[in-house]
């Protein structure tokens, strides 16, 4: 019988507050806080007992205002941030018996390298604007181990070929590039290394929606055609509506509500989920 | 023949939180579906029809009761408490869902749609690519329009590849959701003769169907709806 599979990423009680505490907060539980800072001394808690699962080849969505916590989650899974607590296990490092929090740094930057992939909203934070794109592509290879400047170049053509780059152009920088294609380019990048688990953070935000439908098309193409696996976070429902098979729903950092999309979205149960989906309706 | 399907003291309602207002729509659901059968729904709009399917594809939340099937892959599994990834693989694998509305992704064509269901399974390309042909010329979709995309086809060329989308998995229960009812009567009488196809293939079918003359002879046995409870 199949149906017993083991998730590629497992995250249990994930949390990343920013301040000290103080006694008021401390101790936090729900009652106290009624948003996700303590009026007291000003911490935030950004991210409260975060727990899923992400499962090989499938686009798990995280949709959630703005300051619910999406982007601090997803900067702890890449180790931009530091966790306060929590686990996470990857089932391609170690065979997903260590906690990846509690790794060393050196560890931490090979899972970087080896296992994940991220593409950020602002492109500046992903792609080194002055170097050609070529060149942006190769760091990366570089990091993941590859030596051979011919073996780096033919992946590097490859990347771009796959996110409709032309390769006529992949010795200009980033910085002459519109929007989309610098996202795209951002997306060759984190493909490079071949990392099961791929996050997006508001990839497609702010980008026109006919350039916004071209990235968003990428990605489906990726997921169908490589079977990464991926994390994709928006506030916008109508970009988890189109690429993901489940969804959570997050409020001032925590999850209220996860599901299968489409029932996130017809039979939402959580009132903050409800008032979402009918604005997306509206 | 075997269950099926069970659906036992199914009950739905909704809270619509930031509306304050709580809608039953189903109470003390029971049906049975055993293998191979065809059964039918009617009852007035509003009466809970679609809610009984969207229960079963768990595209809403079951509250109450139990919706017992019988899984290939998972044994005995009641849906109602299935995890999401079962429901995914259920939904891949064994319970198709068809409306008359075609929901597809955007800038993807006919042929491209039914492809990627195969995809799903785990198939490759080429395979996926010569099903889907066959299901298309099966369920007679014009060959001109398998390059284009759907968004601009008639209400039963939607329909047909809908139904080509769904048969391609050859899952064991189709769910029909009024398919017909944005039909003219000629495409009516073809859906017709599609689903007496699909049944002398032994596809198990729970269909809604506005129209009961159009159900006629057809269905094995018929649910009536009325207000939420089968009559
Ligand atoms: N470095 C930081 N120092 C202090 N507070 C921070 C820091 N980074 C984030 N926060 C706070 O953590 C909370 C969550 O922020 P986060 O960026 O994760 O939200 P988000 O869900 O990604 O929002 P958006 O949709 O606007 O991107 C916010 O209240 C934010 O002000
Ligand atoms: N997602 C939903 N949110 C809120 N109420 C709902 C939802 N879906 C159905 N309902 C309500 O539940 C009741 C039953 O609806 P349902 O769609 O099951 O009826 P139906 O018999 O399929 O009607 P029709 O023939 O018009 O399609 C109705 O009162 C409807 O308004
Ligand atoms: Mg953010
Ligand atoms: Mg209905
Ligand atoms: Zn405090």
């Amino acid at each position: 019988m199949k149906g017993f599979e083991k998730p590629v990423l497992e995250i249990k009680n994930l949390n990343k507050q920013f301040g000290k505490g103080c006694s008021d907060c401390c101790d936090i539980n729900e009652k106290k806080l009624e948003k996700n800072y303590c009026p007291e001394c000003g911490t935030v808690y950004a991210c409260q007992d975060i727990s899923f699962e992400l499962y090989g080849g499938e686009i798990l969505g995280v949709v959630g205002e703005s300051g619910s916590g999406k982007s601090t989650m997803m900067k702890c899974l890449y180790f931009d941030q530091e966790v306060t607590k929590g686990e996470g296990y990857l089932s391609s490092y170690k065979d997903g018996l260590m906690n990846i929090f509690n790794e060393s740094s050196q560890q931490k930057r090979y899972i970087r390298n080896h296992v994940l992939g991220k593409v950020y909203q602002n492109p500046m934070l992903g792609l080194k604007m002055n170097f050609s794109s070529i060149g942006n592509i190769a760091q990366k290879l570089i990091a993941a181990g590859y030596r051979s400047v011919r073996d780096m170049e033919s992946r590097g053509i490859d990347l771009l070929n796959h996110v409709n780059i032309p390769v006529f152009r992949m010795k200009e920088p980033p910085k002459n590039f519109s929007g989309g294609m610098q996202q795209r380019v951002q997306i060759a990048k984190a493909l490079s290394n071949n990392p099961p688990v791929l996050l997006l953070d508001e990839v497609t935000t702010g980008l026109d929606l006919s350039v916004q439908a071209n990235v968003l098309d990428l990605i489906k193409k990726i997921q169908r055609e490589l079977g990464i696996s991926m994390i994709v976070v928006s506030h916008d429902l109508a970009v988890i509506r189109m690429l993901a098979n489940r969804t959570i729903v997050m409020l001032d950092g925590r999850i209220i509500e996860k599901g299968l999309t489409d029932q996130i979205l017809e039979d939402p149960q959580h009132p903050y989920t409800q008032q979402l989906v009918h604005s997306l309706l509206v | 023949m075997k269950n099926l399907l069970n659906i036992k003291n199914l009950w739905k309602s909704f809270t619509l939180h930031n509306l304050q207002k709580y809608i039953k729509a189903i109470q003390d659901i029971n049906i049975l579906v055993k293998e191979g059968e065809f059964i039918g729904i009617t009852g007035k709009s509003g009466s809970g029809k679609s809610t009984i399917l969207k229960c079963i594809y768990r595209t809403y939340l079951p509250e109450n009761g139990s919706i017992l099937y019988q899984s290939d892959n998972f044994g005995a599994i009641d849906i109602s408490k299935a995890t999401e990834r079962q429901m995914i693989y259920l939904r891949k694998h064994e319970i198709g869902y068809v409306s008359q509305f075609l929901s597809v992704m955007p800038r993807t064509t006919a042929k491209e749609v039914v492809q990627q269901a195969v995809i799903e399974m785990g198939y490759d390309i080429d395979y996926a690519q010569f099903q889907a042909e066959k299901m298309l010329s099966h369920f007679e979709l014009d060959i001109k329009l398998w390059d284009s995309y759907p968004n601009t086809f008639s209400g039963g060329e939607k329909l047909r590849l809908n139904i080509a989308r769904a048969m391609v998995k050859r899952p064991r229960l189709l769910l029909l959701d009024e398919p017909t009812a944005s039909l003219d009567n000629v495409s009516k009488i073809k859906v017709r003769e599609l689903i007496e196809q699909l049944k002398s293939e032994g596809t198990t079918m729970l269909g809604i169907f506005h129209d009961i003359d159009f159900m006629q002879g057809l269905c094995d046995y018929q649910y009536n709806m009325q207000a939420g409870e089968v009559i």
